[in-house]
């Protein structure tokens, strides 16, 4: 039986499930970016972000603050969006480890180093989603992935805009990934809409 | 000290002088700004999806261009503003991320600039100028003082409309 799981009065037991499937997935996406770059890569333990309209846009050091954004619509049996950010200092440590660049490079990307970003985003999230869907066995893929370079509040009110039909709050869980020591790389978000939450849950007999 | 009050997303603000107005990042959600330059009163909601009509979650008016931009208005008259005196300005509505074969959600920008012209052109307050479209993030801020609304974001410099 599908029930319907309102965002807005989320149990504490839904809460920690919800942790446990962005524990799953993203400690998946992290394996595959340490592979992808030989780099041991850590991951804080998730966080669940019930959030007002108002407030998402604060969520990453401030509304005005320039990041990249990698944005992925996922598909199939649960819907939604997935977005990758990075602090352009981040990005640019990531590129530099994957395309052997020189260390001092300017912080402006080209083509090249963008589809670079694209591509991460792209491993990160199907490694993410590949362990979802075995878990849940449900289907699930993702879109192909879009860039932004620019505004965090501007490039996280994109899945927020979704919510925004059916809801007046939006739900992230959230990854951290750091390397080295403590040093972050980039917030991982899965964004599914309000009606894959109760999907994900019932998937997993918890709802 | 001049009052900056900060509007958020799905959010409406109103103001007497002096006073600015101010709403940081904005993407496909348009900012709308509304002046009575007699009165010097400000007003500025920042919408997220085009019309409250195909929404089942509607209780926050501010969400739409439909039902805030009304309310936008209802507010500054309400402080005093003439309505008659009452002109706007707009930003925002950008296409954030690029994809081949973009969705709908992706094209929300375009439609929420659409629909906030239409809506001020329905309650009879012209557009004096707007900044849409693009792929870029906006902030924008108005000031009581002129009712000049800058716009800035990050690699298209700042803008005063």
């Amino acid at each position: 039986m599908a029930n319907d799981i309102d965002i807005n009065n989320i149990n504490s037991f839904h809460l920690d499930v919800l942790r446990e499937i962005g524990n799953i997935g993203a400690g998946n996406a992290a394996t595959a970016l340490a592979k992808m770059l030989n780099k041991k890569i850590d991951m804080k333990v998730p966080q669940i972000r019930v959030m007002k309209f108002s407030e998402v846009s604060d969520v990453l050091g401030g509304a005005e603050t320039e990041v990249a954004g990698i944005l992925l619509g996922v598909r199939g049996e649960i819907n939604g969006n997935i977005l990758f950010v990075l602090d352009l200092l981040s990005a640019r440590i990531l590129v530099n480890m994957l395309m052997g660049n020189p260390i001092n490079k300017e912080i402006a990307f080209d083509s090249m180093e963008c589809s670079a970003l694209q591509e991460i985003g792209n491993i990160l999230a199907g490694s993410y989603l590949s362990s979802l869907s075995n878990l849940t066995n449900l289907k699930i893929y993702a879109d192909i992935p879009g860039l932004a370079i620019d505004m965090a509040g501007a490039i996280l009110s994109v899945p927020a805009i979704e919510f925004g039909k059916s809801s007046d709050t939006a739900l992230y869980i959230e990854n951290e990934f750091t390397y080295g020591t403590d040093s972050v790389i980039g917030d991982f978000f899965l964004v599914p809409d309000e009606a894959s939450y109760g999907r994900l849950l019932n998937a997993l007999g918890v709802a | 000290m001049i009052e900056v009050i900060r509007v958020g997303m799905a959010d409406l603000k109103v103001a007497c002088h002096p006073a600015i107005l101010t709403t940081l990042g904005l993407g496909s959600c348009v900012g709308i700004t509304l002046y009575d330059k007699k009165k010097k009163i400000i007003g500025m909601a920042h919408i997220m999806l085009p019309s409250s009509k195909i929404a089942s979650a509607n209780t926050n008016r501010a969400k739409f261009a439909d039902t805030g931009i009304v309310d936008l208005l209802a507010e500054m008259i309400s402080l005093g503003a003439d309505r008659k005196e009452i002109v706007a300005k707009i930003a925002g509505g950008a296409q954030m991320f690029n994809f081949a074969g973009s969705n709908e959600t992706l094209k929300i920008g375009a439609r929420n600039a659409e629909a906030s012209k239409l809506v001020l052109k329905e309650l009879g307050i012209s557009v004096l100028s707007e900044d849409t479209g693009g792929n870029h993030g906006r902030t924008i801020e108005i000031s009581s003082e002129d009712g000049k609304l800058m716009v800035k974001t990050i690699g298209y410099g700042i803008k005063y409309l």
